[in-house]
């Protein structure tokens, strides 16, 4: 049986039209089929926040969305936001307050942090550890990773 | 980690839905949020997904009569930065504020949450204790169901092969207290509380303490916080879990209907 969905999608500014798979997640879609390897798959059970991407503006897990249902988004990953220097800021200040260790998580902690900085209000250390509740780190310990964020929001990044 | 093969439709139009549904081995899909990940643990094997997230006439929040109904496809982000459900139903956006985390709050929805009736899910327990009235869809026309009579068991609802549940009814309260206790922001829940007070007397439910969420009358009726406190114990006999004993679990219920009393309480 053919169960194969024809959907089109744009990611990071790029019209992709594919056949796939309904039990195909998107970011194995962005990974396997893209090549945008940036996104990363951790958990799978959406526990761990390594899949995080943008869908029409909003932060998701890739791993609980399937590709299928993306048909007809703006899909933007890791590799766009850097090429076009959004998260420049922020990258630059995970660098400087070394708030990565082996960096797995870090692609879905800067989609996360990015998803804070455009709230575009001052916050404390607690509303930025409470946004990041959902994505996981197991070397820093997030210390450093709320430094950056913070230095980013307060203005000094 | 990978879901099973299944088909996938998604449905233009309510009556496409109903059809859909009616085949073999079909599942609803809304947000995804929790059927997805049980999907890829295999815990769930259907052989059609229909995906219902585009029919936007379960998506609509509008003021009724002495409250507010909130469409099955509201997200838990939609029902975070909604005005109008602050005002008329805060109790819902008390806890939607505890539901995971910021990336699942875009996609997971109130519906679904309701329909999938997990016991240590926020939303259920609101609707229980505003009573809040399900609106459940069928090809020829609708039922009303009762939060009270919704939720049947263990990931069971009143929800008929057929039936798709539309949107839910929350009556307007004076006050409302959304308290849970979770190892972590975003957990679920080790116990939690949705209390609600006006001058027809006080609702207090509690989740994560049985299949179901629980209402507890007795406590809800006390005139005191003492004596609700003591009555507790016959409202709720909460299972222990993995991490905790039937025991703890009794007492940080106790916990939270202390943090819970006086904001439930009539201001002096």
């Amino acid at each position: 049986m053919d169960t194969a969905v024809q959907t089109t999608l744009t990611v990071n500014g790029t019209p992709v039209t594919r056949r796939i798979e309904p039990r195909m997640h998107l970011v194995d879609f962005l990974r396997e089929e893209l090549g945008l390897t940036g996104s990363h798959i951790g958990c799978e059970h959406g526990v761990c926040g390594a899949c995080t991407v943008r869908v029409d503006g909003e932060i998701v897990r890739g791993c609980l969305m399937l590709a299928v249902q993306a048909d007809g988004c703006r899909v933007e990953t890791i590799e766009g936001l850097t090429d076009s220097k959004e998260l420049e800021k922020l990258q630059k200040a995970f660098h400087e307050r070394n708030a990565l260790q082996c960096g797995f998580c870090t692609p879905g902690m800067l989609m996360a942090a990015q998803d804070l900085l455009k709230q575009k209000r001052k916050m404390s250390r607690e509303d930025i550890r409470g946004h990041l509740s959902g994505n996981y780190c197991r070397c820093t310990g997030y210390q450093a990773i709320v430094d950056a964020i913070e230095d980013c929001i307060n203005g000094q990044g | 980690m990978k879901a099973p093969p299944f088909a996938y439709a998604r449905a233009g139009s309510l009556a496409e839905a109903f059809d859909l549904i009616e085949r073999p081995g079909a599942r609803i899909l809304a947000g995804g949020q929790s059927l997805i990940p049980s999907l890829n643990m295999r815990l769930a094997t259907p052989q059609l997904l229909v995906d219902i997230t585009r029919l936007n006439e379960l998506a609509a929040i509008e003021p009724r009569q002495g409250g507010l109904q909130v469409g099955a496809l509201v997200t838990h982000s939609q029902i975070l930065l909604s005005e109008e459900i602050r005002k008329r139903v805060e109790l819902l956006a008390q806890a939607a504020a505890q539901v995971a985390h910021p990336a699942i709050r875009n996609r997971g929805t109130l519906g679904g949450s309701l329909a999938l009736a997990d016991p240590a899910a926020e939303y259920p327990a609101v609707a229980l204790a505003l009573n809040a009235t399900l609106i459940l869809k069928h090809r020829r026309g609708e039922r009303r169901v009762s939060a009270g009579h919704f939720f049947k068991g263990l990931f069971e609802t009143d929800l008929r092969a057929g039936e798709i549940l539309a949107a839910a009814e929350f009556p307007q309260v004076e006050r409302s207290v959304f308290v849970e206790l979770a190892r972590r922001q975003g957990d679920y829940a080790i116990v939690g509380l949705a209390g609600v007070a006006d001058a027809s007397g006080r609702r207090i439910a509690f989740f994560g303490v049985a299949a179901t969420p629980v209402l507890a009358e007795k406590t809800s009726r006390a005139a005191t916080l003492e004596a609700a406190l003591e009555a507790l114990p016959q409202d709720l006999h909460p299972a222990g879990d993995l991490y905790h004993s039937s025991a703890t679990k009794l007492h940080l219920a106790k916990v939270l209907l202390q943090r819970a009393w006086t904001r439930l309480s009539k201001p002096r």
